[in-house]
């Protein structure tokens, strides 16, 4: 199965604008509730991989959840120009926890 | 360990001693299952983790740039600059099968492969270089980021599965098999039992006819 997948990147505009200049889709948001029907939206508009800033995914942390059964799209975390909130960082932490019992690394 | 309710005959033992060997097989064949995923999936974490950190780290850098170009540039005039990208990447997205776990394998391409200069959507006169800066560093980044979409997006399906995996091999464990193995038992001591009396009767009905004799 091959098909062809766009990449969006989701963020506050200060972060996510250099974005731009490499062809990726970017979307700009500012509340949760903006946030989170434009995941959903471009979610379903053959989105293969959605880069959300972590300030973002903090603010909805469910809808982020909602695709991780998936496989596609892939929901990734990326720090923002204000830094990063570590919760990329966790949450590999809790899939190791989830996997092994106990964090092992 | 309960037993199961079910009536102490011959045939109910068979059934459950057929059962008991699917149960054993499965047991057996989820646990390798479980094993060979847990060895993958450390493999993957820790790619994860460390591509995490280098990309973090990385994209900070080309933030700080982009910041900085945005201090020196007009606000309208940056985004005019980035407002109508020459290139585009799209991403070719296969299935991998580990294990019976279908994870992504994530391929990027370029409309302009080849081309270095097709990332700079702008013309250089009103644009300030630490603009360029910013996006040459932040195009150095994809393919890391890419790579890092598609090493999370298959631990985070492996974890789920690895702890489906497990939730089945301890219920087999510690419930479905010692639950039939004791039902078996209890079946065979009740036959055993049976039988017991049945022989004894029969002894006592014997010497109660010979006597009469």
């Amino acid at each position: 199965m091959i098909y062809m997948f766009k990449i969006a990147v989701v963020g506050d505009k200060d972060s996510i604008l250099a974005f731009k200049a490499l062809g990726v889709d970017v979307f700009s948001v500012y509340d949760s509730e903006e946030a989170r029907k434009t995941v959903d939206t471009i979610a379903r508009n053959n989105y293969g991989i959605i880069f959300i800033t972590e300030q973002i995914a903090n603010l909805i942390p469910d809808t982020i959840e909602r695709y991780d059964k998936e496989i596609i799209p892939a929901v990734i975390l990326i720090p923002s120009n204000q830094g990063t909130l570590n919760i990329g960082m966790s949450r590999i932490n809790k899939n190791v926890e989830k996997a092994v019992g106990s964090n092992i690394l | 360990m309960a037993k199961l309710n079910v009536n102490p005959t011959r045939m109910e033992m068979s059934n459950l001693k057929k059962r008991l060997v699917t149960a054993k097989r499965g047991h057996k064949l989820l646990k390798d299952k479980q094993d060979e995923l847990m060895r993958r999936f450390i493999e993957l974490i820790k790619k994860n983790k460390s591509l995490r950190m280098e990309v973090e780290r990385e994209l900070q850098e080309s933030f700080k740039d982009f910041l900085i170009a945005s201090a020196v540039m007009s606000p309208e005039m940056l985004e005019e600059a980035v407002a109508y990208p020459k290139e585009s990447i799209t991403v070719d997205i296969k299935k991998k099968n580990i294990m019976s776990v279908h994870v992504p394998v994530m391929n990027f391409i370029r409309k302009f492969d080849g081309d270095e200069g097709s990332i700079y959507p702008y013309g250089f006169a009103q644009t300030s270089s630490e603009l360029d800066d910013a996006i040459s560093k932040l195009y150095g980044i994809m393919p890391k980021l890419l790579e890092l979409a598609e090493v999370e997006k298959a631990c985070q399906l492996m974890a789920n599965e690895i702890e489906k995996t497990r939730r089945r091999v301890n219920a087999l464990e510690y419930r479905t098999i010692p639950d039939l193995e004791e039902t078996i038992r209890y079946i065979r001591m009740k036959l055993d039992e049976s039988e017991r009396s049945t022989i004894t009767r029969l002894m006592k009905v014997k010497d109660m006819i010979s006597k009469e004799a």
